[in-house]
């Protein structure tokens, strides 16, 4: 086990580097710093001074190096082009939004996903099944910002139930999470099921029914802890992909977190934000497929021998 | 016989509960309908996007200023002129959805097909050669899919500039992993199996064990895939022209049209419905085609 735990580690580490190479070079050729931030009168020995000020004179690796140093040791994005205060300052404000909101999604998908998902395969073929079935076809062909928005019409608009925007208490929680929810809601139902199905036609299934164990002691101990192999892996593989719907569920309801961050940063240039938020997303989603990886390997020890 | 038939319900039943006969019939014709209906879905998507300025009743960018707002003709108020209605430029809200399905199709195939190339390339390679190039591509297959893929895109697109073009090489590059994914694991077992073996034992080259041997038994699978991602890269595309970063304005796409609804959402609510509804009826057709030709090609992974 710890010789898994530190192969993966190492490998997590890789991961993290080649992705602050990809984020550094895309948005050094993105980025036009002079322009963003030197008034339109400078002339091209201004734009020379300034560029050398910020050190963007030096050889591409130089600047790498310098850039990837000050963040590990440091913590230090650089400073925000358009708001002038450091973009770690931005990041850490808007951080735990994101956070509360990816994982109470989570909670919701997996607590719904789990006795649907079990039911559907223990009753296959009844109407359980059947609406499983159509949630998750629905789930998959729907824009995740146009379930938001129609949320926002039908509870906030029509009926009046719940706040379309903002986030000052837990009643503003409610739409965004649902919205997220059900981005990772599908694919969770249909491994619960798919893998149900299979261990529940498993010789030990029906030798431990055969020996007179209990129907929902088999369901539970025999047949589920097996089937929950697949979607632990999954959700912390999928960790990052409820980021990225994060990203978008927080546009539509205006949620101040990284993501509404990460596009309004885009979409005014100020890439040094863009950069922490793309860095800091990407650590998270690298620690969940970890932590999913040595949780894997945990339940199944089978895995880690492999 | 009597043996038979007590064996085949234990394996058609888990613990006690027995589903009849009629509710397996059902549930098999409801498939099969599905299917059917995902691939009429798909069709009526296909021909609106082929022949979108005959199925279209007006010009999508043509504007109407005295009738603008009109609500859709099922609704108090709509005229007989603008069946679904007009924005709040007064264009024919059905005339731009019709077009907006040539943009949304045409994105979603070629950014597919941009992904597919280079994804099936790269697992091609690192399934049959094994080895450096394996753990090479394996690697930049996981840094990659711990990228946040919707900031990748949007990136990209501002590298490059917004235009459909570039959407199309935003979407393909960031979704490739997929494919280099499941080409690398096919490969490696396909790799393995005795008439691959028997080519390369017969002196074959690579090229043509690959591509006669290899390729052609991975054309179900990546079909199968191709067709869901197809789905999704329609409805990031409409996420991108959501944000503007996408297709811009006049153009008619699907998801531009949304965003331009949101604004009138508290009062017009059919103006970011209707768009929005028209991207769920082409993914969930899409969806549907896709699950069939999974049971088609391969009936264990049948889900029911």
């Amino acid at each position: 086990m710890r010789n898994y735990i530190i192969y993966k580690l190492l490998h997590a580490l890789g991961v993290a580097f080649v992705i602050s190479i990809v984020s550094f070079i895309l948005l050094f050729y993105t980025a036009d710093p002079a322009s963003m931030l030197l008034p339109e009168t400078a002339d091209a020995a201004d734009i020379a001074a300034f560029e050398k000020d910020l050190g963007l004179d030096q050889p591409l690796v130089v600047q790498y190096g310098n850039w990837l140093a000050r963040i590990v040791f440091e913590g230090d994005f650089g400073n925000s082009w358009v708001a002038k205060i450091p973009a770690s300052d931005l990041i850490g404000v808007a951080l735990w939004p994101t956070l509360q909101l990816a994982l109470i999604a989570q909670i919701i998908a997996t607590a719904v996903a789990i006795p649907l998902g079990v039911l559907s395969a223990v009753k296959r073929y009844s109407i359980i099944d059947n609406i499983t079935t159509f949630i998750v076809l629905v789930g998959q062909a729907m824009p995740l910002f146009w379930l938001g928005i129609m949320l926002m019409i039908v509870f906030g608009v029509f009926l009046k139930w719940l706040p379309t925007s903002g986030s000052d208490t837990w009643v503003h929680l409610i739409l965004p999470s649902i919205t997220l929810a059900s981005f990772t809601l599908p694919l969770n139902m249909r491994l619960v099921r798919s893998g149900m199905l299979e261990v529940l036609s498993k010789d030990y299934v029906r030798t431990a029914r055969a020996k007179g164990v209990t129907r929902s002691a088999v369901l539970m101990k025999h047949a589920f802890r097996n089937a929950a192999i697949p979607l632990v892996t999954v959700t912390g593989m999928q960790f990052g992909a409820l980021l990225g719907g994060a990203v978008v569920t927080e546009t539509v309801f205006s949620w101040p977190g990284l993501g509404r961050l990460a596009v309004e940063s885009i979409q005014v240039g100020d890439f040094p934000v863009v950069q922490g938020v793309v860095l800091t997303l990407s650590g998270f989603t690298i620690l969940a497929n970890l932590a999913a990886d040595i949780g894997a390997a945990w339940i199944d020890p089978r895995i880690r021998f492999n | 016989m009597n043996n038979m038939s007590s064996e085949s319900k234990l394996e058609e039943t888990h613990l006690d509960y027995k589903p009849s006969m009629t509710s397996i019939v059902l549930k098999r014709m409801w498939q099969l309908r599905m299917g059917v209906f995902g691939f009429v879905l798909v069709l009526v998507l296909g021909l609106s996007a082929i022949f979108a300025s005959q199925v279209a009743t007006h010009d999508p960018l043509e504007q109407d200023i005295l009738a603008r707002l009109t609500p859709p003709s099922f609704l108090e108020g709509g005229g007989s002129t603008y069946f679904l209605g007009t924005d709040q430029l007064g264009r024919d809200l059905y005339s731009r959805i019709i077009y907006g399905a040539r943009i949304s199709l045409t994105i979603g195939l070629s950014a597919v097909l941009v992904s597919m190339v280079i994804g099936v390339l790269l697992g091609l390679a690192a399934g049959y050669f094994g080895g450096k190039i394996d753990a090479v591509v394996d690697f930049l297959v996981n840094a990659m899919l711990a990228f946040p893929f919707i900031l990748l895109a949007m990136t990209l697109v501002i590298a490059l500039g917004a235009s459909m073009e570039n959407i199309i090489i935003a979407l393909g590059l960031s979704n490739w992993p997929i494919f280099a994914r499941v080409t690398r694991i096919e490969t490696m077992k396909l790799r393995e199996q005795e008439f691959v073996l028997a080519a390369v034992s017969q002196g074959l080259s690579h090229v043509r064990i690959i591509l006669k041997h290899i390729l052609s038994n991975l054309a179900a699978p990546l079909l199968v895939i191709a067709t869901v991602e197809i789905a999704r890269a329609i409805i990031r595309e409409t996420f991108l022209s959501f944000l503007g970063l996408g297709i811009q304005a006049p153009t008619p796409s699907w998801g531009l049209m949304l965003a331009e609804g949101r604004d009138y959402m508290l009062t017009i609510w059919w103006l970011s419905t209707l768009p929005g509804f028209a991207i769920f009826l082409a993914a969930l057709g899409i969806n549907l085609v896709g699950d069939a030709l999974r049971d088609l090609f391969d009936p264990h992974m049948r889900k029911g």
